[in-house]
């Protein structure tokens, strides 16, 4: 199990303070929306990355448990 | 919407799918646990995935939904892909089949509603599936038709799921096998994938391992279209070379530039490059191409694969849900910039490096996949017509003469409910 950031792309606006409180993991798209990176949460950043998940405007992020090997979502 | 000849199938194959035979001997009923627990270890030999582009292992799919009390089977013949008639023509040859296999994963599931749904605007599916049904005498599952909005994302499993929760049927977050509809677990089944759990559940693994190769068994459905002289829907063995495909269609009508492989999520392959591979994502898979809903567009030699990939581009950004940011930004600019790229409008090498970036933000990105769809076309595009991207700056620009081989329905469609 790991501990990963995930965006929720429907329901995020772009504001990008995401981007702002945890910048080793989220950079902004040229349309200012957050591109996540896939690592998982390092221990340091810990505190950050609830942060950041607990200050988004859209309630659009999400700590997530990851297992090795999780079914992707079909594809139409 | 879709404007493809589809009088006529081709068959290199002793047709299973598109037989139209309809089967007297019941299906197997599947009360017992040891039953279902032998059919699914069946199904799992047999090395069936999904039929509807994305190729998922159709038993573990099944397996994950049938750990829920009281699941839904959905039956998807939405086929939304423009370029794609193969589902369309299963319905009309043999509605019975895919409900057939509906009845079975159904059965396997412990659903007892099964919901067949299928494109608003294909009249002859709806009255095919109409007549089935009235035919059917099935116990213990209710069996209904719903008719989805005939548009290309209204097939993707969330959204189709959402539109059948009375929602838009734009995609959501939600993976129907965990959460679907009435927020049961929801097995979503494209309708050539349950064709096939028919006919394995009554002959088996190893008769359906029959053809094919080791890695990708079995009998598919493939739609030929472009520069062949019958284009249209056709039943293959799995690992039949690219030329056999084409020849079933009556062979070519012009030499061959290029080859879109899998749709409009698909992959552009230099044509001489792929003539003689075995038409299986094995083999396609080192040119960076799969095969999707099983898909082959003939570009001829004089047709432009930069205005054809620039119109495809365009519907495909007009498609877009608007859901998601990078999708909604990242395709409209990426759609604009291909336009002027392919009408030779603007500096080639500025253009792509341009695309190149406006592909690395949207790939990957949003909901489902279509930015990630649109992306791939983009790159492959750029690498197979590199020299006509050459040609179009130096002013040798095709122009609007050239034919137009990939079909691109009308914008006016634009229900999402």
């Amino acid at each position: 199990m790991s501990r990963h950031i995930r965006v929720d792309p429907i329901l995020c606006d772009g504001f990008g303070q995401c981007a702002e409180l945890l910048p080793e993991l989220v950079e902004l798209d040229e349309w200012g929306y957050p591109i996540v990176s896939d690592a998982p949460i390092p221990a340091s950043l810990g505190a950050e990355a609830r942060r950041a998940v607990a200050m988004c405007p859209r309630l659009a992020l999400a700590l997530e448990e990851r297992r090795a090997r999780e079914p992707a979502g079909a594809a139409p | 919407m879709n404007a493809l000849a589809l009088s006529e199938t081709s068959s290199a194959v002793q047709p299973q799918l598109l037989s139209g035979r309809r089967y007297d001997a019941p299906l197997p009923v599947l009360s017992r646990t040891g039953d279902r627990e032998r059919l699914l270890a069946e199904i799992e030999a047999s090395g069936l995935t999904g039929r509807g582009g994305a190729g998922f292992p159709t038993a573990i799919k099944i397996r994950a939904v049938a750990r829920d009390r009281s699941p839904v089977v959905v039956a998807n013949g939405t086929e939304g892909e423009p370029a794609s008639a193969k589902d369309k023509v299963l319905l009309v040859a043999n509605p019975h089949l895919v409900i057939d296999g509906a009845v079975v994963a159904a059965r396997l599931v412990g659903a007892r509603e099964i919901v067949l749904a299928v494109g608003r605007g294909d009249a002859a599916a709806i009255a095919a599936l109409e007549r089935a049904v009235a035919e059917r005498r099935d116990k213990g599952v209710a069996l209904r038709i719903a008719a989805a909005p005939t548009r290309f994302l209204a097939g993707e499993e969330s959204a189709l799921v959402n539109w059948l929760n009375g929602g838009p049927a734009k995609p959501t977050i939600e993976r129907p096998f965990e959460r679907g509809v009435y927020g049961r677990r929801t097995l979503v089944q494209n309708v050539e994938t349950l064709a096939n759990v028919a006919l394995i559940a009554r002959h088996g693994a190893d008769w359906f391992r029959r053809l094919g190769t080791a890695k990708e068994p079995g009998a598919a459905l493939v739609t030929v279209l472009g520069a062949v002289r019958a284009p249209g829907v056709g039943e293959i063995e799995l690992g039949m070379t690219l030329r056999e495909v084409i020849a079933l269609f009556g062979g070519m009508t012009a030499i061959p530039q290029a080859f879109l492989l899998g749709g409009y999520f698909g992959t552009w392959v230099t044509a001489h490059d792929t003539l003689d591979l075995p038409f299986t994502n094995e083999s396609l898979r080192p040119l960076g191409a799969s095969l999707g809903a099983r898909l082959l567009i003939v570009l001829p030699q004089d047709a432009c694969g930069l205005a054809e990939t620039a119109r495809v581009v365009r519907y495909l950004e007009r498609q877009s849900a608007g859901q998601c940011g990078s999708c909604f930004f990242g395709l409209a600019a990426i759609a604009g910039v291909f336009e002027r790229l392919a009408s030779g409008g603007v500096a080639a090498p500025q253009a792509v490096e341009r695309l190149s970036r406006l592909v690395a933000q949207v790939e990957g990105r949003g909901a489902c996949a279509l930015p990630t769809g649109a992306a791939g076309l983009v790159t492959s595009a750029l690498r197979v017509f590199a020299r006509e991207i050459d040609a179009h700056a130096a002013g040798g620009c095709c122009g609007p003469h050239r034919s137009r081989v990939l079909p691109v329905p009308d914008a006016n469609d634009n229900e999402w409910n």
